[in-house]
């Protein structure tokens, strides 16, 4: 396999951001109550991994050392209000429906991470393909979590009613059903990835 | 090293308020066109009507209601402009109160003032397992109803255009006249801004 193919495939599974780096777990648990929302978040999160990725990765020789995280909290943070921003105006469609998760994005430690533990040290192809594959596995891991959420507690998936509105567990769309949903995928993946 | 942060910093705040700039004018039409809709569903065409938006906070935090009222003070219609009440339960209130073919949880039509849920004594069906939004839901038509009447009382709510705004605090409605009526609105309008602030302490 490729160096480049191995950075993609990366963060879909073998390190994947949610369930095996256990990264992210604020907006994780707060934005998954149904599949499109997980989804969402995972995309924006997705679009600034990326982007912080490229930036950092062409900033990091000029950034000192003992400066870098107030340095990287600063790129991030502004990649995240010019998104904002610029949905806002140009896509106000998109930020109907994804303006509430950006704003978190900032306080999500999988984008500093990676800013820290890959870009920083590789090259800026590397780095976008990095962003890329963790994003798209964040994106996967919440859509599944929101899936299993919005299934077991409202009967319905991607707001598809498969069962009739009263059969769901509402307690599954509640806080609580965040961490137990996400406990036995957790498991349930460590289990396939032994094998 | 100092510098570099600096430089950074800079960089990023230049950046950051030439995208503000560039976009205002764009986000704030979007804004107005989303208000001015959400106008036009809650009057269901009745050129009488009046629009009010009230600010409530609901179960995950404020939200904010758009309630329309025919000359009468009857309900037209609402429309959530904002919230943030947890999805399948409390998001229900989005079109919850207004199913025709549940006239114990359907509130168009009726008369706000003192609506509540059956729970407290009402007699308005709440959103199963999310009695917290529906009250709140409730309150903030009430409070939408208070101001129609404040506005009614002062001005005449026929000629009114009434716009609100999410200012600060919990709960203020701007309002708009049409251009010639604004000397002499003028004071109502700041009377009914204080009534909106005495609203604000309940709770």
């Amino acid at each position: 396999m490729s160096n480049a193919l191995k950075t993609l495939t990366n963060g879909l599974l073998k390190e994947n951001p949610t369930f095996v780096l256990v990264l992210g777990m604020c907006p994780t648990l707060a934005t998954t109550t149904s599949a499109i929302n997980g989804m969402s978040m995972g995309l924006a999160t997705l679009f600034v991994l990326v982007c912080s990725n490229i930036v950092i990765s062409l900033l990091k020789n000029l950034i000192p050392d003992k400066v870098r995280i107030p340095a990287f909290i600063v790129v991030i943070a502004t990649f995240v209000t010019l998104v904002q921003l610029l949905m806002q105006a140009y896509l106000p469609a998109i930020y109907d429906v994804l303006g509430l998760f950006i704003p978190l994005i900032v306080v999500n430690c999988i984008v500093l991470g990676r800013a820290e533990a890959f870009a920083a040290k590789n090259s800026v192809g590397l780095s976008a393909l990095d962003g890329i594959g963790m994003g798209l596995g964040f994106t996967l891991a919440l859509t599944l979590l929101g899936a299993v959420r919005e299934l077991l507690g409202t009967g319905a998936c991607f707001g598809f009613h498969l069962f009739p509105d009263n059969y769901g567990a509402l307690v599954f769309v509640l806080a609580p059903g965040a961490f137990i949903a996400l406990a036995y995928l957790m498991v349930i993946i460590n289990k396939l990835q032994k094998k | 090293m100092v510098l570099s942060l600096v430089i950074i910093s800079t960089v990023a705040a230049g950046l950051l308020a030439g995208v503000y700039l560039l976009t205002l004018d764009s986000i704030n039409a979007q804004k107005a066109a989303k208000q001015e809709a959400a106008r036009k569903a809650v009057l269901a065409g009745h050129e009488d009507g009046v629009a009010i938006e009230t600010a409530v906070d609901g179960f995950g935090g404020q939200f904010r209601v758009m309630v329309g009222f025919d000359a009468e003070g009857n309900i037209l219609g609402y429309e959530i402009l904002e919230h943030q009440e947890t999805p399948g339960l409390g998001s229900h209130m989005v079109h919850w109160f207004k199913n025709a073919d549940k006239p114990g949880q359907n509130i168009i039509g009726r008369k706000a003032g003192s609506l509540m849920v059956s729970k407290d004594g009402g007699d308005v069906d709440a959103i199963t397992a999310a009695t917290i939004s529906s009250r709140a839901f409730l309150k903030a038509i009430n409070q939408a109803y208070a101001d129609f009447h404040g506005v009614e009382a002062t001005t005449g709510a026929s000629q009114l255009n009434v716009q609100s705004d999410e200012v600060q605090g919990t709960e203020e409605v701007v309002i708009e006249v049409a251009e010639e009526d604004i000397e002499e609105a003028a004071d109502e309008v700041k009377e009914i801004i204080i009534i909106e602030e005495k609203e604000a302490q309940d709770e």
